[in-house]
């Protein structure tokens, strides 16, 4: 009976360690304990931005530079999209600094993003003195209510006792369970004031906060017994492999039970693109087997994803024929989109290898083949153009073909939103975990540029790449300033196709061709570069590509390259908006 | 199919967790028929009653939103007949009425109404139950002049629970969390220097 000893066995209770070997309480300003908590949590990189309602922090910070890194973005947003990208490309909390007011309602849109797409971070923001709050002081905004809805917790901080506990709590929840961003609102007067320092005592437990429902044995049986009657299962898997650290465990199960498996946008990466059972992407743009078989497996088996509608279609249609098995860490998402016939609640790090013991050693060789049927389809309808293509123009697809080979699969690659997001998540190739870094629940343009920024610190040995449309880019192009003061080694490269061009092909299909307001105009984005001091060039023709894309991945620190792509392309296959997944279009 | 169904929440003790549950239903437009905070059984540990009509599987489906929240420590939903609820109500009506017209006095009997205040213009009379019987008494002091009318949120007691000592020894590995800080600030403006 391995398997019971395996779920009761309970975490080790680890005994709260005290970091800081006080014998002495030592008296220290509130701004000290934040800086103290930081070092005790092992953070290294502080994305942020001073302001007045900051600024003891940030006077305390002047006494730490040797042991945080601080990196002065261009603006907050840039700066929380920056701790994204570091937490994402790292696995650990990702760390940001903003002032009150304005610098703090700024952060909204990044921890909306980093709510969906379950990104760990700890946001500290400056607030007016205590005994202003609530008379409309200067830079004074109800930070707290404002950002409920968008945060995993929050809590506003008007005592600096409170600091070391609260900050503890912050890290806590921030990265465990489903990890979400957490934001801590500190008065000015209780960064100023002083008080005994007893030492940080991390936070092991919080009463009313469960981190990971307790795995229950029956349904771990009951899905392995689906699985193992299953004469056509199917693996759809999403970010909560990679957040569960857990990617080993996933390429055990699948090999074992001989299991097609499908991505979701933000579970590219988990496994290998070229692994013999990676069988595609799932969703709206996704490949065409995936989604079609979706509708024809018998047992759906879904690992740390959330049925997004974008990856569903139309729920009423999606997966009627199936029996769903459905593992996930929060409970909120078990039957909150598609019923589940078997719920498996918990940590897929836990549950995954108890699975993989209990299911048969098969391969499916004929419902294998029938996915790589339809891949010879999409191949023919729509890559083999998209990849190769006859035409004078470049198309987006042989940019990331040309860069795949340069690579190798070896870079992180972070996306902004829109076509080429699409188009690089469905040609890219990736051989590491924590290589694929965008924005997919919230679909922030102007993501990916300070993004790409935090993941350079997040892995500071691998090569990152910003792929950006023209949209995207100059809503955040400000954080050019953040690369060229840092020296930030980032490759920017944008796919100017002199539309927004999501947008506009959505209004071809859908609106008659009424082009409204997406026909953007783009700056010469070489000599805005050249104006932050950071190289580049621009690109239109193929017999250039190649060697441009070289130049670029070569090049020693920051370059951006601006690849000019066809006006009018379109992604396909596409499952239009309230279609069936069985019903997705290939032209 | 919608129906009533009470909603029973037990929470830490937090400065702005009421706006944390309440935004879990506006988000989805879902319209709160009463909301009522206030302790439990147990020392520390708060209480929320809400009252929402709706099907149950949206009411599941908020239920493990709420649990979700990191003070919230249990959501529980049930239906009417799980429960044994009370509303209580206020009524003020004229003293005048009252003595000259025998029939209100009579009513107010029968309605099991119970006089809390009797001033020489108004008098206030005070009825507990369920919301037919509140409403019943609203109907009949109509013609005698009602001049306000109160009612209160829902209370509930639910049927089958034994009570959530149990369930908090499981949540309790540790001493209960801290108690709250508020703004000790506000009323000492004078005294702090600010920029």
């Amino acid at each position: 009976m391995e398997i019971i000893d395996i779920i009761e066995k309970k975490e080790p209770k680890e005994k709260a360690t005290t970091v800081k070997n006080i014998t002495e309480p030592v008296s220290i300003s509130g701004s000290q304990a934040v800086l103290e908590a930081f070092i005790a949590e092992g953070v290294e990189t502080i994305f942020g931005y001073p302001g007045g309602a900051i600024m003891p922090i940030y006077d305390a910070l002047y006494d730490y530079h040797d042991k945080l890194k601080h990196i002065l973005v261009r603006h907050e947003q840039g700066g929380i999209h920056a701790g994204q990208g570091y937490a994402r490309a790292s696995g650990k909390t990702g760390v940001v600094f903003a002032t009150s007011g304005p610098g703090a309602t700024n952060l909204v849109t990044g921890l909306a993003d980093a709510m969906i797409d379950s990104t760990p971070l700890v946001c500290i923001t400056g607030q007016v003195y205590a005994h202003l709050l609530g008379t409309d002081a200067f830079q004074e905004v109800d930070v707290i209510n404002i950002t409920t809805p968008v945060t995993k917790w929050n809590y506003q901080v008007t005592d600096a006792t409170e600091i070391p506990s609260v900050l503890a709590k912050a890290f806590y929840i921030a990265g465990t369970g489903r990890p979400g961003p957490v934001l801590i609102d500190i008065t000015k007067n209780a960064q100023l004031q002083k008080f005994d320092y007893e030492g940080y005592i991390k936070c092991t437990h919080i009463r009313s906060y469960r981190p990971k429902p307790i795995v229950r044995k029956k349904y771990v049986e009951e899905a392995a017994k689906l699985i193992n009657e299953a004469k056509k299962p199917f693996v759809i898997f999403g970010q909560g492999v990679i957040l569960g650290k857990a990617e080993k465990e996933f390429k055990a199960f699948i090999e074992k039970g001989g299991l097609p498996a499908a991505w979701t946008l933000l579970g590219l990466s988990a496994l290998p693109t070229d692994h013999p059972q990676n069988v595609g992407m799932l969703g709206m743009h996704g490949n065409y087997g995936p989604n079609v078989l979706t509708n024809e497996c018998d047992v759906l088996i879904a690992v740390g994803m959330r049925f997004d509608d974008r990856v569903t279609g139309r729920l009423d249609k999606y997966a009627k024929q199936a029996k769903v098995i459905h593992l996930d860490i929060d409970p909120a998402e078990i039957d909150k989109n598609v019923k589940s016939t078997v719920p498996v609640w918990g940590d897929c790090k836990e549950t995954l290898p108890l699975l993989t013991q209990l299911i048969e050693a098969k391969q499916h060789t004929e419902w294998m083949a029938k996915f790589k049927e339809f891949t010879q389809k999409e191949i023919e309808v729509v890559i083999k153009n998209e990849l190769n293509p006859t035409g004078d123009e470049l198309t987006m697809g042989e940019v990331i073909k040309l860069l795949n080979e340069l690579t190798n699969g070896d870079a992180i690659i972070v996306t902004d939103v829109g076509q080429h997001q699409m188009v690089a998540c469905r040609y890219a190739k990736f051989n590491e975990t924590k290589s694929n870094i965008t924005s997919g629940g919230a679909g922030t343009m102007g993501f990916a540029l300070p993004a790409a920024i935090g993941a350079k610190f997040g892995a500071p040995n691998r090569a990152v790449i910003a792929i950006i449309g023209d949209g995207g880019v100059q809503m955040t192009i400000q954080e050019l300033g953040t690369i060229m003061q840092t020296g930030t080694d980032v490759k920017i490269l944008i796919l100017n196709n002199q539309f927004l061009g999501m947008v506009r092909q959505w209004q071809q299909l859908f609106h008659d061709k009424r082009y409204s307001f997406v026909d953007i105009e783009s700056p010469d984005y070489v000599q805005v570069a050249k104006g932050y001091r950071i190289e580049g060039q621009r690109v239109d023709e193929r017999a250039n590509l190649k060697a441009a894309l070289k130049t670029m991945v070569d090049h020693n620190g920051a370059y951006l390259l601006e690849v000019m792509v066809g006006k009018e392309n379109n992604v396909f296959p596409m499952v239009p908006q309230g279609c069936s997944v069985a019903e997705i279009r290939l032209s | 199919m919608k129906q009533e169904f009470t909603i029973t929440v037990y929470t830490e003790n937090q400065i702005g967790l009421l706006n944390r549950i309440a935004i879990i239903f506006s988000r989805r437009k879902i319209n709160i028929d009463s909301m009522n905070t206030s302790p439990s059984e147990i020392e520390g540990i708060h209480r929320f009653t809400i009252v929402i009509d709706e099907t149950e599987e949206v009411v599941r489906k908020v239920c493990r939103q709420i649990e979700k929240q990191v003070e919230v420590l249990k959501a529980y939903f049930n239906t009417n007949d799980e429960v044994v609820w009370q509303e209580m109500a206020l009524y003020k009506v004229s003293t005048d009425e009252i003595v000259e017209k025998v029939k209100v006095e009579r009513l107010l009997r029968e309605c099991g109404a119970r006089a809390i205040a009797i001033r020489k213009d108004f008098t206030v009379f005070e009825t507990t139950g369920h919301r037919e019987e509140t409403n019943k008494l609203i109907k009949a002091l109509e013609p005698f002049g009602l001049i306000e009318f109160v009612r209160s949120a829902r209370i509930a007691i639910i049927k089958e629970s034994h009570g959530f000592h149990e369930k908090l020894k499981e949540f309790e590995q540790k001493e209960p969390s801290e108690d709250v800080i508020e703004n000790e600030f506000l009323n000492q403006q004078e005294e702090v220097f600010s920029m």
